[in-house]
């Protein structure tokens, strides 16, 4: 705030009037009102910045001071003036079209990135040093050649058509696309992706898609190589035109280095689009992501064939397995039933031999019974029907009931015993109905 | 939202969102506010929606359908935000959409979809439309996505009126980042010209609006505001001046067309002579006389006629007088003198009528200056103050997180120790021991504050007294015959006031604005100033009331500090 101006006279010291110091505290303030101020406007601002940080007057002041100049130096930061080339300095402006506007202003490091303003800036910064006067002040010659380069430069660069122009043919913009060695280190994406950061400058379209990394989805890649494939470029080659001579020399000559430079243009612009059109296709074919992609997909496409013939692998294999299975259990039942029909032979004969045998006990048991004849010799007749009885009864039993009575018999002393058995023999056989009462007439 | 809180992103407008009519307005990059324009060219938008058929009509086109579909439109709902239904006054929505109440908030019902259904929209919800349709004119006009805003609001406008203004906000996808008092913005809006100069003032801020008047006193101090006093009023509007010309129109209407019924008995009718009277009032804000003309006003009968800003004058007179009634009132409220009063900012679409403004230069004395477009060729446009105001806030917090604005505006900051004396220096006066003060500090100063002041020495430089003591501000009536004064106002222009002295009529009293010598503070000797030389003091007075003074001579070296303690004991001797 200003100083407030008072006009009226300060009275003169009276007298005798003495402090220490000069100076004489008297009287107090009266208390203050509180009140709430309008937290509005910039002095608003900086009250609150005093209050809050508990900051006296003089300290914001400073602290201010200081925090402008930073912001000045960080300014001035950003274009620390590139050092200029003395080859470059003895350049013709009549030449204009062979420099390189940007190095005449400094602003290599940005070229076709920068902006308007930072073109401005760099104008103003290098007229201020190279400004003619300024060297005629200094004693030098009156050599403003450098000066109207600076002027070219500007009016090249400010003006948006012919900055295009420039930018087209401005080589020292350009990455050269990695050699496939190399790409081989592993830097593929950062290499290229350079290349394609200045190819994409020509783009009519903006954002110009990033070639991504190894991370990047097959829609991301997919993408990028599509608008790479279908780019739409402003370069033209107008800046490397032949100069058309003045109408008033040869109108002949004229039109015909006119269609000259019409046709160079399109031969450069195909030759570009062309030059283009390689760097895609020779990054496309480095691309590990494509094959990748291509795999992935292969194995996609593979993945359910090999699955449908894994499963009728495993199906033939299950059915063979189980024909295996069957024809084991087959082999070891026709083996079981083999054994089975020998074992079965075998104590067929066994029973049949011990039947035989039992038989012959049997018989020989009614011998022993003397013929079921009570005592004394039985008669011949007695023997012939006994035994015919007996045969009768074997007859009519199976070897397990022979088998049986042998073993009664065996246990049977005596001709009663025997004949006893024989007869519960022939009772129990008229039972089972196998024989009719009175039929042997020895053991009835 | 976590984008929006990103300060680097942020796009800032400033919206006056006002009962009548909003108006949005954004900081060009060489810090000038600008209003924008919405789509039909308005500058003042009229905050009311109408819809019809599914469509949402805004602004102007929403209000010419106050005629024909005024069912469906919703106007003067800003004031209903916040509010309860019993609480608030809806005589202004008798001629659209009328306010209900739902549950324990306010609607209107209206169609507001394509199907023929009545629905409940609340007036929080209307708000937010009603953002959404600024922030998109002001998005399409910038060019980029606006996403937050300083909003202006009366200076009653409660803290649950301004949170359910912030939610409506909030919806229409703007982040508020302060809310500041429309006053306040006046005043900042004026300040931050860049041919304004700095300077101690106590500035009424008269906002004579459509549906209610609003007066404030501020104090701006070093460009700090303190608003003193504050009066609202809800009869004294622009809506009873156009009234007037209603009834005028409507008079002559019946004069001239016996047999065709009151104009202001149809609803039709009424809606279009308020249409037609709000222009015509307008009109005769800019020339001498204005058309009044209306197609089949009632039963098909066309009607025109004209009227003079006499005639107008005339008409109104009961109203001007309550304007500047309502703004001395509030001066009084202040407890401060017109005489007190540096400046008069005349704000709101009735600030634009001479009238008005000639009114109350009349009521202030000549000292005061009265910032209207009829008395002031400078004067900015009354209905964009508050948007200007909020526009330049916008544009000078829009950097900062919002965490750090509510700092700044939280009570800690903003209750501040403000001076109840002026601080001053005692020059030379024909009697030597109480001399004639000259402040240097003016009451009502938030604490701490820094000034400095340069001060003139004896012709023959040598020794100076320095006195710091403290002043009262006293007014002085004298009754005709005058004799002139050795008084000194405060103003620092000498020729105000000695012109005052020469040109008073004697009819009347002189009120004089003199200083009182209440209490010394210090004294201070400079020795040796040179012959012509002037002396600089500087005052730095602590929220501790502790004063630090520094005297010195202009280009002398050295000088002479003293300090003055603060504290609770002055508060105990005060």
């Amino acid at each position: 705030m200003a100083s407030v101006q008072i006009n009226l006279p300060l009275p003169v010291l009276p007298a005798g009037w003495t402090a220490e110091k000069d100076f004489k505290p008297i009287g107090h303030l009266s208390h203050a009102t509180d009140r709430n101020i309008e937290p509005v406007g910039p002095h608003f601002l900086a009250h609150a910045r005093r209050k809050r940080h508990k900051r006296t007057f003089s300290e914001d002041d400073r602290i201010q001071a200081q925090a402008n100049v930073k912001k000045i130096e960080d300014d001035d930061e950003g274009e620390i003036s590139e050092p200029e080339d003395p080859l470059m300095l003895q350049r013709e402006a009549k030449d204009w079209k062979g420099q390189d506007h940007y190095a005449v202003l400094g602003i290599t490091r940005y070229r076709w990135r920068a902006t308007e303003d930072q073109i401005k800036r760099a104008h103003r910064k290098k007229v201020l040093k190279h400004h003619p006067d300024k060297k005629a002040a200094k004693g030098g010659t009156e050599d403003d050649q450098f000066f109207k380069c600076i002027q070219k430069a500007t009016e090249v660069l400010l003006d948006p058509v012919k900055r295009r122009q420039f930018d087209s043919v401005d080589e020292a913009a350009d990455v050269e696309p990695p050699s496939k060695s190399e790409t081989k280190k592993g830097n593929f994406y950062k290499l290229w992706g350079k290349v394609f950061e200045a190819e994409g400058r020509f783009s009519n379209k903006q954002p110009v898609p990033k070639l991504g990394n190894e991370k990047s989805s097959q829609e991301d890649v997919e993408n990028f190589y599509n608008f790479w494939y279908n780019f739409d470029s402003w370069r033209t080659f107008e800046y490397l035109d032949e100069d058309v001579p003045d109408d008033n020399e040869n109108r002949d000559q004229k039109r015909h280095v006119e269609r000259k430079n019409q046709n160079a243009r399109r031969k450069k612009k195909t030759e570009d689009t062309a030059r283009l059109r390689k760097l895609v296709d020779d990054c496309l074919a480095l691309d590990e992501r494509i094959k990748i992609f291509r795999q992935q997909a292969n194995a996609q496409k593979n993945k359910r064939r090999l699955e449908k013939e894994a499963e009728q692998k495993r199906l033939a294999e299950e059915a063979a397995m189980a024909k295996e299975e069957e024809a084991k259990l087959q082999a070891e039942k026709e083996a079981a039933e083999k054994a089975e029909r020998a074992e079965g032979k075998k104590a067929k004969e066994a029973a049949k031999n011990a039947a035989k045998k039992n038989k012959r006990v049997i018989r020989g048991a009614a011998k022993d019974a003397n013929y079921f004849h009570g005592a004394g010799d039985a008669p011949a007749a007695q023997i012939d029907s006994a035994l015919n009885d007996v045969d009768a009864i074997i007859a009519k039993l199976d070897n397990e009931e022979i088998a049986a009575i042998t073993a009664k018999l065996n246990g049977a002393k005596g001709t009663d015993a025997i004949k006893q058995v024989f007869q519960d023999e022939v009772k129990r056989l008229i039972g089972a109905g196998k024989l009719k009462d009175g039929e042997l007439k020895s053991l009835s | 939202m976590s984008a929006e809180n990103d300060p680097a992103q942020r796009v800032a407008i400033g919206i006056s969102f006002g009962n009548s009519y909003s108006s949005i307005g954004f900081t060009t990059g060489e810090g000038k506010a600008e209003v924008i324009a919405n789509e039909d060219g308005d500058r003042q938008i009229p905050s009311i929606l109408s819809y019809i058929e599914g469509e949402e009509l805004h602004g102007g086109q929403a209000k010419s359908q106050f005629v024909r579909n005024a069912k469906n439109t919703v106007a003067y709902f800003r004031d209903f935000l916040g509010k309860e239904f019993k609480a608030i006054d809806a005589s202004p929505c008798h001629e659209s959409a009328h306010p209900i109440e739902k549950d324990s908030t306010i609607a209107f019902k209206v169609k507001d979809t394509a199907e023929d259904k009545v629905n409940e929209v609340t007036v929080s919800e209307i708000t937010t439309r009603h953002l959404k349709r600024l922030r998109n004119s002001a998005t399409y006009y910038l060019g980029k996505e606006v996403n937050s805003a300083v909003i202006t609001v009366p200076t009653n406008f409660s803290d649950v009126q301004k949170e359910a203004l912030n939610k409506a906000a909030k919806e229409a996808g703007i982040e508020v980042l302060q809310f500041i008092n429309e006053p306040v913005a006046a005043v900042l809006a004026y300040d931050a010209r860049p041919e304004a100069k700095l300077a101690d003032k106590i500035i009424v801020v008269a906002d004579l609006g459509g549906t209610r008047s609003d007066v404030a006193v501020v104090a701006s101090r070093g460009g700090i505001y303190t608003i003193l006093a504050a009066l609202h009023d809800y009869e004294v509007t622009g809506l009873k001046l156009d009234q007037v010309l209603i009834d005028y129109f409507a008079k002559e209407f019946l004069k001239k067309h016996k047999s065709a019924g009151d104009p202001r008995e149809d609803a039709r009718g009424l809606a279009k002579l308020k249409l037609e009277c709000e222009s015509v009032k307008k009109a005769l804000s800019i020339g001498t006389s204005a058309n009044f003309s209306v197609e089949s006003l009632v039963g098909g009968i066309d009607y025109t006629a004209t009227i003079n800003r006499t005639r107008y004058d005339l008409l109104g007179g009961k109203l001007f007088s309550a304007f500047s009634r309502l703004v001395l009132h509030a001066v009084e409220k202040a407890q401060l003198d017109p005489l007190d009063v540096t400046e008069v900012i005349l704000a709101g679409g009735n600030a634009h009528t001479p009238k008005v403004a000639s009114t109350i230069t009349n009521a202030f004395p000549e000292t005061t200056t009265v910032l209207a477009p009829s008395t002031t060729p400078t004067a900015i446009n009354p209905s964009e103050l508050p948007v200007r105001g909020a526009a330049i806030q916008a544009s000078l917090i829009q950097e900062f997180e919002l965490g750090d604005i509510e700092q700044s505006t939280h009570p800690m900051v903003t209750v501040t120790p403000h001076l109840s004396h002026a601080v001053g220096v005692l020059c030379i006066s024909g009697d030597e021991s109480t001399g004639v003060f000259h402040a240097i500090v003016d009451a009502e100063t938030p604490l701490p504050v820094r000034r400095t002041a340069i001060i003139a020495t004896p012709r023959e430089g040598g020794d100076v007294l320095i006195k710091l003591a403290e002043g009262a501000r006293h007014i002085k009536i004298t009754k005709p015959e005058p004799k002139p004064k050795k008084e000194k106002a405060e103003d620092d222009e000498d020729d105000d006031d000695s012109d005052d002295d020469d040109s008073e009529e004697d009819e009347e009293e002189i009120r004089e604005k003199t200083w009182k010598i209440n209490n010394v503070l210090s004294e201070a000797a400079i020795r040796g100033v040179k012959k012509g030389g002037k002396v600089e003091v500087q005052i730095n007075i602590g929220a501790d009331l502790g004063v630090n003074a520094i005297y010195r001579e202009v280009g002398g070296k050295g000088g002479v500090r003293g300090i003055i303690a603060g504290g609770k004991a002055a508060n105990g001797s005060a």
